[in-house]
């Protein structure tokens, strides 16, 4: 995703009112939006604080200004940055975290960032984007640039979309049927791993699909409330935690709806259980975020 | 001595926000009063000027108002219920208050952003910054500085309100002198030091700095005295935090109307 993110940058790379910092990250990734941007492009060393308070001063001057660096150094660290200078101003600041969730694989925890979207989406003004495929970031990035606000863009391993899903302005999702009995709802690149367990899946007309890249989810989609409200079965994926993420978000939204339920599963990150550290896929399966353990809950479902 | 008169009557104006909110601040804002006059009595169109050490509110409301940015209304209301004015500046309230200011270690990055983009747009104007030396304990201190540096940002002018003072006790007893020249300079800061309560002062420094044209950013340190004008509260930290009860407050107002000539 890393690298269609700089595909992207590349083709925006000459308007003038753009600047891009880093925080002294993006080898092999990002030297062409560096040589095309020229002074422009900034390295604003190992100061993440910093980079977020210049670029908030930047922005306050009439440039729109993305701020990059590995997704926990650029939340974490310069939290309050964000908020005070960033959020409370509605400033253009764009801050891109690159590998969200488990992403970071064996780097260890320091590098893992399960707790952003509950950490930022709640700001004001604040907008995170967290999408699944090449082709949502694509639309969550116009959208982004469009709206000149403050954002979180989550940048995760990024496949291609599968045929059956459509982009909606949410996200994206299955065409809506009559005979679905679940509805799966699912954020990020983890969605590949429902793509994998829903492939060739014998029940596949029975289930209704949402990405929702979007987050904090203020209302729910009008086709996920028409899919709950048919179907009563609901499943979310994220990885991150459960504490302001995606399925906390989708239960409370439908019990303010009232809307029957019969069934509700939330997979989500949990942390570091048994305080073992491995690989994203390795922590994505202590989760229950694997592609097996997502065929089972589905087939739970039947 | 031209600017005596209008020294001491935002002094007066300063106490009496203070005594009508029964609020603290009150030394901090006297130890920088002079400075943002000097700043902001002084501004171009296309100066940017932020107030980093937020709590000296009450110190920028007066001057802004002075200066016709804030109305007499909007000043009645301060630190009241319903006000645009509370104890440390909002956000997108006034055009002359760029950022919400009152977490210490903001204004440089914010204000080093400002001079950057002025660079990259070749737009005229110096970004201002105020900050307190007790401030200069924050480590976005030094991140900013060396990014000024690295960027050649000499349209850059910090000033430290340098009055010994900070939270909890003197400066030098604290974690030192942070605010000390020869560290900024020794980044790659000019630096030069002055009266904090000369205008005059004040102002010859900020014309040296403005036409050094060199590439290097400025600070300006400014040695101040918390409290200064008003004995009582001279140099004593607790002055930070106490609100005046009726007799202070008057025997205040006769100290600044006789020694300011207001």
């Amino acid at each position: 995703m890393r690298k269609h993110f700089s595909a992207y940058l590349e083709k925006i790379a000459d308007r003038d009112d753009f600047v891009f910092m880093t925080g002294d990250l993006g080898y092999n990734a990002l030297e062409n939006v560096g040589h095309k941007m020229g002074e422009r492009f900034i390295n604003a060393g190992v100061a993440e604080q910093n980079m977020i308070g210049v670029a908030a001063g930047m922005a306050s001057q009439g440039l729109q200004v993305i701020c990059y660096s590995i997704a926990p150094f650029v939340v974490y660290r310069c939290l309050e940055q964000v908020r005070n200078d960033v959020c409370f101003h509605n400033m253009p600041v764009y801050v891109v975290g690159n590998g969200g969730g488990y992403g970071y694989g064996i780097m260890g925890s320091s590098h893992h960032a399960i707790e952003d979207i509950a950490v930022l989406s709640g700001l004001q003004y604040m907008q995170c984007y967290v999408p699944a495929f090449i082709e949502d970031m694509n639309t969550c990035l116009d959208e982004m640039f469009a709206r000149r606000a403050p954002s979180y863009f989550r940048l995760g391993l990024g496949k291609n979309m599968p045929p059956y899903l459509s982009i909606k302005n949410y996200g994206a999702a299955t065409a809506g049927n009559d005979k679905a009995a679940l509805t799966i709802i699912s954020q990020g690149p983890v969605t590949n791993n429902l793509v994998a367990a829903l492939s060739g899946h014998s029940k596949m007309e029975n289930i209704d699909v949402f990405v929702l890249n979007k987050m904090p989810i203020i209302t729910l989609p009008q086709d996920v409330k028409d899919s709950i409200a048919r179907t009563g079965n609901v499943l979310t994926i994220e990885e991150h935690i459960s504490i302001g993420g995606l399925g906390s978000a989708v239960s409370v939204l439908i019990n303010e709806l009232s809307l029957p339920l019969n069934k509700f599963v939330s997979l989500h990150a949990e942390g570091y259980p048994g305080g073992l550290y491995g690989s994203q896929g390795y922590h994505q399966q202590l989760s229950g975020l694997d592609e097996g353990n997502i065929l089972q809950i589905i087939n739970s479902y039947f | 001595m031209e600017h005596l008169n209008l020294q001491g009557n935002l002094r007066k104006r300063i106490l009496g926000l203070h005594y009508k909110a029964n609020s603290g601040h009150i030394g901090c804002s006297l130890s920088c009063i002079d400075i943002m006059i000097s700043i902001l009595k002084y501004k171009d169109a296309d100066d940017s000027f932020i107030l980093s050490k937020g709590h000296a509110s009450t110190a920028l409301y007066t001057i802004l108002n002075e200066i016709g940015e804030i109305p007499d209304e909007a000043l009645d209301s301060f630190y009241k219920d319903g006000t645009t004015l509370p104890a440390h500046p909002a956000p997108l309230k006034y055009k002359a208050i760029p950022f919400a200011t009152g977490s210490l270690g903001h204004g440089l990055p914010l204000a080093t952003g400002i001079a950057k983009a002025k660079k990259l747009k070749s737009a005229a104007g110096t970004s201002y910054v105020l900050m307190s030396d007790g401030e200069t304990n924050e480590g976005t201190t030094w991140e900013a500085c060396h990014f000024a540096v690295a960027n050649k940002l000499d349209n850059l002018i910090v000033f430290v309100d340098k009055n010994g003072l900070q939270g909890f006790g003197n400066t030098a007893d604290i974690l030192g002198d942070t605010a000390a020249g020869k560290v900024w300079n020794a980044i790659g800061f000019d630096c030069v030091e002055v009266d904090g309560h000369s205008i005059s002062a004040l102002l010859g420094a900020k014309e040296q700095m403005k036409a050094l044209k060199n590439g290097r950013p400025k600070l300006i340190i400014a040695n101040t005295v918390k409290g200064k004008g008003i004995p009582y509260m001279e140099s004593k930290m607790e002055w930070h935090y106490l609100p005046m009860n009726e007799a202070q407050y008057q025997e205040a107002l006769k100290k600044i109307k006789n020694d300011y000539n207001c």
